[in-house]
């Protein structure tokens, strides 16, 4: 046994200790379940063996879940086909069997939980007689597999309904929220909460006084389901009446997990634990079968860790984290930074030109921190992390810095300005970022002596709350910014991608043709009620009309004049550019001045501003909405596929993850790329042929799409084959 | 379709709550009642009877194992006649009904007697449970929302406003009054007893002439919490009509058809058999379908059903004298008249469900029985019955006054 270790004491309580070699949290891999498998049958027929104990090895917790870096093989494989669903159920059907077999061994096993036990782990922990846990509110326990694209999978979705009743299962299950020891203690989810590191002492103690206590509650005879279960009962009835309707609100219809998950709840209920399990695995077979829960694990889960723990850094640069940061701009962006830096440890200057401004900055973090109060957030914490905030209106107290974020006006000329002046105090060996969201990094890097020092840092508001950073290389910036930025934004905790340059990016480029087309439909007289449930139901966060009125019309409006002005000539002119210019004029701004394409009541719920209809008269046809949602989708997918033939992406994975997490693009897909590889290249060339016929050279494919629609070739397999 | 309509009786409506007045009569009595009714009436040996056909849409407790057969039984028929319970939801009464036209019609059955029962107060309305609205795989496939909210999506669709559902609540109220007034339904409402055969209803109790703007102003809808707030169902909709960005709530207590204990039979017969007891058929089953319509809107089944009877008895709709459609809710009908441009006077003149309740499995026999009193007493010739039902669809029936 490589990742279990098996030690029996003097009164027959066998000690299964977890220790999986290579990896820095337990994980349920094949050796594992080898291994488990072992366990089992020593516990069982060695007649020493009284009961058990299972614990971790790690200081870093009991353990996740599955190992879905190495799950990916699975995923996807049998792609609905019926005979390999067979198979695929076989396969899935060997966790949910090992854990079953587990609690029917015939001797009481009883999990000792200190440290963080979610998804597989924790459904180990539900097939145990016991669990014991650290009373420590660090500790998060639960089954957040919906959050990638799955379900529980290893018994969870039978066993926890079994313990809370289907409700409270539900809706942690639907949610993926985790529970603290407190909040699972007073739920029945777990048994007994004793200080740290006395798990597995009272795990003995319990195994002593209780050798006969080996059968699960469910298989005792007169089991009671809390709170009843079947057909005929209410509140189970009402419970799956309201718990669909809401996912279907929640998701849109656009996510397999959790309706498999309901499915496997309301079936699975009514049915002996052994008929269960398979009804489970049977959905999770169904769930697995399809590109998208591959797509949301690779994206959502392997991707992002991998790129948090510094994919894209260059790997000959030696760390060099951030001590202390000039955030220049102390406006809604700089104070963001500001938070979230002095937060992670690091010392802030806040320079503003106006000392209010700065102080006002830093009563920004003030405002953030005390929210959290109570979260984690102690007083004294709080000042601590204050006091690292310093508000200044002088360039020379910038002294001592070694990193420099810029968030001042979105100007070329006042940009360069500032720059200079800090250039003046720090040189040009530090390394400078500048947080603009569209103007060119290479052209802005001109202000620093020495541009291979110059980066682009992009943050999404509000900071506090947006977890993508996405960091833009301009042409002469150097692996030093990289490397920089890059740890820097792992002290932060942010996810970070890495682009090249270009007008806007990649994030706000592609963000923007979602917005855009949202006005060119309504200009062709599209009703807005339409373009908006549209957009929600193609899985974006919001309309494109609500999301422009959020960032204000007025900022696109404006983005829009100056790349006008930059471009001349070259700037190719639309019919969204007549509709923002149109409400501009109109004094419709947006959000910010309570009127944009919605109005907002003071109080009241926002709605679509009935001035629309006529300002925009409604077309005598509508269209279909599948046709808007093929618009609204495949004008962000062509603009993504764009940056990457122009090279702004270097990966489809920086493309999945930015689409994500900087723009909301829908989490089902597992981001733009992956969706592109889904549907098949050559069928998203003829559907952009088709729309470039219909609606313009907007939506023309690429060289690089039609080269790759007539090879076969995929996003990911084109990135494996640059990697080869 | 060579089938007659010999008789048809109803009980009146009783108020569907713990004081209503059949809330003390057991169903089983309901459909005994109106069976014994027609016999009696009619004066027919029931060994004639081939089959009996009802409605009842919550078909468990007391309603359940058959009602249709132990009613049969209950009322002394001939043992030979055989029994049969149906559920088409709300058309259930007037589906019994052709299906006893067909029967007789295919020389099934000489006599066929199709009807209903819904004792609403005492077995409630979804008590049967069903796997459309909670067994998640299935409510998700079918977009599952209440019909109180197709009624609401109905109204925003096609443009009804609260002032427009009241208005017609009204005007409903005031017709039924008015019917009640001149008597007009004396022919076919059967007084329901009780043990010590005291009359305990003689009248529909759910009506409320004295309604107006005013009063039913005053209701908070009654579908906004369920739409907007838990669980939602306004979004599952609105994921089918995404052209409208939200539903306006307009229906509430006052214009909807109420809740109400109460039963129905009409007789259907061969024009031989008829002879045999020397019984003038009171009118002619013409035509009658079913038809499906889109589930989550679920209610606009009658205009696609009024077109394909139309189609089916080669008519065109000034051949109707008499439009007759169950009143589940106002925008129902308003919808129904909006897409066949039908003059209001023409529909349901004696008022509707929204006035005097709509026990579910027999308004649709109680809503044909209601058309023929008005052919005969106006004299008219044709009458086209029609009521919308959940899941999405629609039963109707044409008769001929002869």
């Amino acid at each position: 046994m490589t990742t279990i270790t098996f030690d029996i004491d003097a009164d027959g309580i066998a000690t299964l200790t977890i220790d999986v070699p290579g990896q820095s949290m337990n994980v349920i891999g094949p050796d594992f379940i080898t291994d488990l498998s072992a366990a089992i049958d020593r516990i069982r027929d060695e007649e020493a063996v009284k009961g058990a104990v299972i614990c971790s090895g790690k200081a870093s917790g009991f353990m996740g879940g599955m190992d879905l870096k190495n799950m990916e093989s699975m995923l996807a494989a049998a792609d609905g086909d019926s005979q390999n669903m067979a198979e695929l159920f076989d396969k899935v059907f060997v966790l949910n069997a090992l854990f079953r077999r587990l609690e029917t061994c015939g001797k009481p096993v009883v999990c000792a939980i200190e440290g963080t036990c979610v998804g597989g782990g924790f459904e180990l922990a539900l097939a145990c007689h016991r669990r014991i846990v650290a009373d420590d509110p660090k500790v998060q326990l639960g089954l957040p597999e919906i959050l990638v694209g799955l379900f529980p999978g290893g018994g969870g979705s039978q066993r926890l309904p079994r313990i809370t009743g289907v409700q409270t299962a539900l809706m942690y299950m639907l949610q993926g929220k985790l529970f603290r020891p407190q909040e699972a203690l007073g739920l029945k989810v777990v048994d007994e909460l004793v200080p740290s590191g006395n798990t597995v002492a009272a795990a003995r103690n319990w195994l002593k006084a209780n050798p006969a206590a080996s059968v699960q509650p469910w298989d005792q005879k007169g089991y009671r389901f809390p709170g009843g279960a079947g057909g005929f009962n209410p509140n189970f009835v009402q419970t799956f009446i309201g718990a669909t309707a809401m996912t279907m609100k929640q998701t849109q219809r656009n996510l397999n997990g959790p309706i498999a998950l309901l499915s496997a709840v309301y079936e699975g209920s009514t049915l002996p634990m052994d008929r269960a399990i398979r009804i489970e695995s049977k959905y999770f077979a169904k769930v697995i079968a399809y590109p998208q829960a591959r797509n949301m694990v690779r994206t959502l889960f392997v991707n992002k860790q991998a790129a948090e723990r510094g994919a894209r850094r260059p790997k000959d640069v030696a760390k060099a984290p951030t001590r202390k940061l000039a955030m220049l701009g102390a406006g809604m962006m700089g104070a963001g930074v500001a938070t979230v830096s002095a937060q992670a440890g690091i010392d802030v200057v806040l320079l503003d030109r106006d000392q209010a401004y700065a102080e006002k900055g830093k009563e920004h973090a003030r405002a953030v921190l005390t929210k959290r109060l109570g979260k984690g957030m102690t007083p004294e914490k709080l000042e601590a992390t204050l006091a690292r905030i310093t508000p200044t209106t002088d360039f020379a107290q910038l002294e001592g810095c070694d990193f420099v974020i810029e968030a001042v006006f979105e100007d070329t000329a006042i940009k360069a300005e500032v720059t200079k002046k800090v250039e003046a105090v720090l040189g040009a060996d530090t390394i400078f970022g500048s947080n603009t969201s569209t103007l060119p990094i290479t052209g802005l890097a001109k202000a620093w002596s020495k541009p291979e020092n110059f980066i682009g840092v992009h943050f999404f508001s509000p900071v506090e709350k947006m977890p993508l950073v996405e960091i833009i290389v301009g042409e002469k910036t150097g692996p030093e910014a990289i490397a920089k930025a890059l740890d820097y934004v792992a002290q932060i905790k942010k996810t970070p991608i890495v682009v090249n340059d270009s007008r806007g990016f990649y994030t706000s480029r592609c963000f923007g043709t979602y917005v855009q087309e949202g006005a060119e439909l309504l200009a062709e007289g599209v009703g807005a009620p339409l373009i908006e449930n549209v957009g929600k139901q193609l899985g974006m966060p919001v309309g494109p009309l609500a999301v422009s009125d959020e960032v204000s019309i007025e900022l696109g409006y404006k983005v829009l004049s100056v790349a006008k002005k930059e471009l001349g000539d070259a700037y190719v002119h639309n019919a969204a550019d007549d509709v923002m210019t149109k409400m501009v004029e109109m004094d419709r701004l947006g959000r910010k001045n309570g009127k944009g394409y919605y109005d907002y009541p003071e109080g009241g719920k926002k709605a679509l501003w009935p001035g629309l209809a006529e300002t925009f008269p409604l077309a005598a046809v509508q269209p279909a909405p599948e046709d808007v949602r093929t618009r609204l989708l495949y004008r962000q997918l062509i603009e993504c596929a764009r940056c990457f033939e122009e090279g702004v992406l270097e990966t489809p994975e920086d493309g999945d993850i930015g689409a994500i997490f900087g723009w909301g693009f829908a989490p089902y897909t597992g981001g733009p790329f992956s969706h592109m590889d889904t549907v098949g290249i050559a069928r998203i060339v003829e559907t952009l042929d088709a729309l470039t016929a219909a609606h313009g050279p907007r939506f023309a494919p690429t060289a690089q799409l039609r080269e790759m629609a007539a090879s076969g070739a995929t996003f990911y397999g084109k990135a494996a084959q640059k990697a080869a | 379709m060579e089938a007659y309509i010999y008789d048809a009786v109803r009980t009146p409506r009783g108020r569907g709550k713990a004081d209503g007045s059949l809330h003390e009569i057991t169903p089983i009595q309901l459909a005994t009642q109106t069976l014994q009714a027609v016999r009696d009436r009619t004066g027919i040996d029931t060994r004639d009877v081939d089959d009996v056909i009802l409605g009842c849409v919550t078909p468990v407790g007391e309603q359940g194992a058959d009602i249709a057969r132990v009613a049969v039984l209950n009322a002394d028929y001939a043992q030979t006649t055989a029994g049969v319970q149906i559920n088409r939801f709300c058309a259930s009464g007037l589906e019994a009904v052709n299906m006893a036209a067909a029967k007789v019609a295919t020389g099934e059955a000489d006599f066929a007697i199709g009807g209903g029962v819904e004792h609403m107060s005492r077995v409630p309305m979804s008590s049967d449970g069903g796997a459309w609205a909670f067994d998640p795989a299935v409510a998700w496939h079918t977009y599952f929302a209440p019909q109180g909210i197709g009624a609401d999506l109905i109204a925003t669709k096609f443009g009804f406003s609260r002032t427009d559902v009241d208005a017609y609540a009204v005007e409903s109220q005031k017709r039924a009054a008015n019917a009640w007034a001149e008597g007009r339904f004396a022919r076919s409402i059967v007084p329901v007893r009780d043990v010590i055969g005291e009359v305990v209803l003689d009248h529909d109790e759910h009506m409320r002439p004295q309604a107006d703007m005013q009063s039913l102003g005053s209701l908070k809808p009654s579908f906004q919490g369920l739409g907007e707030e838990m669980p939602g169902f306004d979004a599952v909709a609105l994921l089918k009509y995404p052209e409208l960005e939200k539903i306006d709530h307009v229906h509430h207590a006052g214009n909807s058809s109420g809740i109400c204990d109460g039963a129905a039979a009409v007789l259907i017969g061969s024009k031989a058999i008829g002879e045999k007891y020397g019984l003038k058929p009171r009118a002619r089953i013409r035509t009658a379908a079913s038809i499906g319509s889109e589930p989550t809107i679920m209610l606009t089944g009658p205009e696609y059903i009024a077109d394909k009877l139309l189609k089916k008895a080669g008519m065109s709709k000034d051949d109707i004298d008499l439009w007759e459609l169950n009143e589940a809710f106002a925008s129902v009908v308003l919808r129904y008249m909006q897409a066949l441009d039908l003059d209001h006077a023409k529909v349901n003149p004696n008022g509707g469900a929204i006035a005097f309740g709509h026990p579910l499995g027999a308004t649709g026999a109680m809503v044909l029985g209601i058309a023929l009193d008005e052919l005969e007493r106006t004299g008219k010739g044709t009458a086209l019955v029609n009521l919308c039902i959940g899941a999405g669809m629609g039963t109707g029936t044409i008769i001929e006054r002869l």
